[in-house]
């Protein structure tokens, strides 16, 4: 018999949105590249920058079948798309609203640099924030993403960029939760991989960084229930010699997380970075694979990782929709099963292989 | 800051790990007997018993006399520093008799607060000179953790951020020196009670005061997982004319704490403060019974709750020394049970 438990508070109520994108199998579709990203896209693809392609090529993911309902939680827009429609005159946030997401709106403007470093970066976007996010908020979003990025090298990053975007993440953080209603906002310390260093350095690096990012939303009387944290996984660099398994990618990523995330935060979104569709899967499942045990829930913000296939398929013509469609719904299950530690790379279900899931004796 | 030294080695941090994972064992606590002689001063004349060091040995074998069934709740013990030398009528160190028990010895190794200038009556704590040496000599001597007390007091405008700032500063030097010579710091930044403020006041200043502290861990870099934390509950103060319920400071605590301590620390062991040995179970058991998910053990380090019975059947008195005994193992029985509720619903390891 469970003793009375206080009437849920405003506050507690306001939490449930963050509960409902992260949800067992659910994750975000990372919809949300500026003009200048998705042109990179589109273009290699062969496929013109125009605003007609930008708005069929996002209708394709949000219209895509069913099968992707169970595995999607929310999608994050541009600014550009929160106000194009569909074909049948909705408003893309109803599309999705309608297949049971949520939606989110990137509300940063990009980063600038921090003069005095070794080319880091703050972000920018503070400005008029909290009007711009009533706005999204009447427009149909209901939580929203900030990118702070940091590197790695010899002396980077310093204390100056790690405090300078914990603060700034910290800021955007309160204003969000500020606005009528509530915006959930996601806070993204994205550490690049680029570079040679090793899976022990990106941990330690790691671990510094949300450190300093939890403090700073406590600085700021962030209501942790209310957030969703986007961070990278923890790998080496890319030019790193060594190669890691997924397994010891999830030993370092759970571990630095379990040191620095509070239990109050609901989920952790992890970004892809520059891993492909498959490696963003492997990893994923293999971290919910670890065996150490964490209180929120690990799953995918994925761009690229879910989108890759299904934009190569499309190559900017109409008639590959379908196709392209198919691509889309297979990453996302994939992803679906992967957030619940249940993905095999042929993408069917229940993993019967139970070899040893991390590295024993390996000091993290 | 990509320079990473690291602090200790994969075997120390194994040690320090098992350790704590020792102490906080299922339906385990810790019995702080810490109190120093000014503090069983106190206690001793309460019962009017004379504070003598041969009472002060009297009254700890009592409590260390206890019989096996202890095990099963106790899994450490905080020693003064006269207590680690003492030993019992038969010549058995008490060090020893719990170690036979197979419980943990921990060691009071702070040396108490002083003032902070500047401030309304506020204090940090001393105690880390030559602490290394002091902490390399209690592990040769038996103990394998430690502890180290901070006070903070609620008023219209304490904590102070220096209060704040300093005080989990000093306890993040301490946990850091520890973990070096392979003794668990148990990190206590007790926020007193003393005041009218209400529940939701205490909750607000204990969530600063512990994202201090852990973040003062991190910038030292203490590895959590060889820590245990020993906060006070969250509470009204005395004199607040509001009374809670058991319930509403189980959630008001459980909730600061998953604010703000992260998953890897093994145990959160909660210090009594003034509640009587009645409140301080019921207390215990609300925060274990309470249904929000937490990755960390809750349990007790609790010196009067545990002790208030055995003290007054004493009196002082060797023929009641058995009583007392008795009295002693019932309370830590019952602190056993309290803690030992385990709220379900947490992703543990591959079953979810």
């Amino acid at each position: 018999m469970s003793p009375p438990v206080p009437a849920l508070t405003p506050e507690q109520k306001k939490e449930l949105a963050a509960i409902r994108i992260v949800a067992p199998g659910k994750g975000i579709l990372a919809a949300d590249e500026s003009t200048g990203s998705i042109a990179k896209r589109l273009s290699s693809v062969g496929a013109e920058n125009t605003e007609e392609n930008r708005r069929w090529y996002r209708q394709l993911l949000f219209t895509a079948d069913k099968r992707v309902e169970p595995c999607i939680g929310g999608v994050i827009l541009f600014h550009e798309t929160m106000y194009q429609k569909a074909d049948d005159g909705r408003p893309f946030p109803q599309v999705i609203r309608d297949k049971g997401a949520l939606v989110g709106i990137k509300v940063d403007k990009g980063v600038v640099p921090l003069a005095g470093t070794n080319g880091e970066t703050t972000t920018q976007g503070l400005d008029g924030l909290m009007e711009r996010c009533a706005q999204y908020k009447k427009d149909g979003a209901d939580f929203a993403k900030w990118r702070c990025v940091l590197k790695i090298t010899a002396h980077t990053p310093t204390p100056l960029a790690v405090m300078e975007n914990a603060n700034v993440l910290a800021r955007y953080a309160s204003i969000c939760q500020q606005v009528p209603n509530g915006i959930v906002p996601i806070v993204e310390p994205e550490i690049l991989p680029d570079g040679d260093h090793d899976l022990k350095t990106c941990q330690y690096v790691t671990e510094k960084v949300l450190a300093a990012v939890y403090k700073a939303l406590s600085d700021h009387h962030v209501y942790l229930e209310g957030t969703l944290l986007k961070p990278n996984m923890v790998t080496a660099g890319h030019a790193c010699a060594t190669k890691y398994s997924p397994e010891e990618i999830a030993m370092a990523t759970v571990t630095a997380l379990r040191r620095t995330v509070p239990p109050a935060v609901p989920g952790i979104t992890f970004l892809s970075g520059g891993q492909s569709e498959e490696e963003a899967s492997l990893n994923l499942n293999a971290i919910n694979r670890c065996p150490l045990p964490r209180p929120w829930a690990l799953t995918f913000s994925y761009g690229r990782a879910l989108q890759a296939s299904a934009l190569k398929a499309w190559a900017g013509k109409k008639d590959n929709t379908k196709a392209a469609q198919e691509e889309f719904v297979k990453r996302a299950l994939a992803n679906s099963l992967a957030c619940q530690g249940k993905y095999t790379p042929s993408g069917t279900a229940g993993a019967a292989a139970s070899e040893s899931l991390f590295v024993s004796n390996h000091a993290y | 800051m990509t320079h990473q030294h690291p602090a200790l080695t994969a075997e120390q941090k194994k040690e320090l790990s098992d350790i704590a994972l020792r102490i906080v064992a299922p339906g385990k606590g810790i019995l702080a007997a810490d109190e120093s002689v000014g503090s069983m001063a106190k206690r001793l004349n309460q019962i009017g018993v004379e504070n003598t060091e041969e009472n002060r040995r009297l009254y700890r074998q009592i409590l260390f006399s206890a019989d096996s069934r202890v095990k099963k709740c106790i899994g450490g013990v905080i020693f003064f520093h006269e207590t680690m030398y003492q030993k019992a009528d038969d010549g058995t160190p008490f060090v020893q008799m719990i170690k036979d028990k197979g419980i943990v010895v921990g060691i009071k190794v702070d040396k108490g607060v002083v003032p902070l200038a500047g401030t309304d009556g506020e204090t940090t704590t001393q105690g880390l000179d030559g602490l290394w040496e002091r902490c390399a000599q209690y592990k040769k001597d038996g103990a394998d953790f430690a502890k180290w007390r901070c006070v903070l007091k609620i008023s219209e405008h304490t904590p102070s951020a220096l209060a704040i700032m300093e005080n989990a500063n000093v306890l993040a030097r301490y946990a850091s020196i520890c973990q070096q010579n392979g003794i668990v710091p148990i990190v206590e930044p007790e926020i007193l009670p003393d005041g009218d403020h209400d529940l939701k006041r205490c909750q607000y200043v204990t969530e600063k005061v512990l994202a201090a502290v852990y973040k003062a861990l991190s910038d030292h870099h203490v590895y959590l997982e060889g820590t245990l934390l020993k906060p006070n509950m969250v509470t009204p103060g005395h004199s607040c004319p509001t009374k809670y319920s058991p319930e509403e400071i189980a959630m008001a605590t459980v909730t600061a704490l998953r604010r703000t301590v992260p998953p890897a620390v093994p145990g959160v062991t909660f210090l009594s403060g003034g509640q009587s040995e009645e409140e301080a179970s019921i207390n215990l058991n609300a925060i274990n019974t309470c249904p929000l998910v937490r990755p960390w053990a809750l349990t007790f380090s609790y010196g009067r709750a545990l002790q208030a019975s055995a003290l007054s059947a004493w009196r002082g008195q060797r023929d009641n020394a058995e009583a007392a005994t008795e009295e002693f193992v019932k309370r830590a029985e019952v602190m056993g049970v309290a803690r030992e509720w385990s709220a379900k619903g947490w992703a543990g390891g591959d079953t979810e």
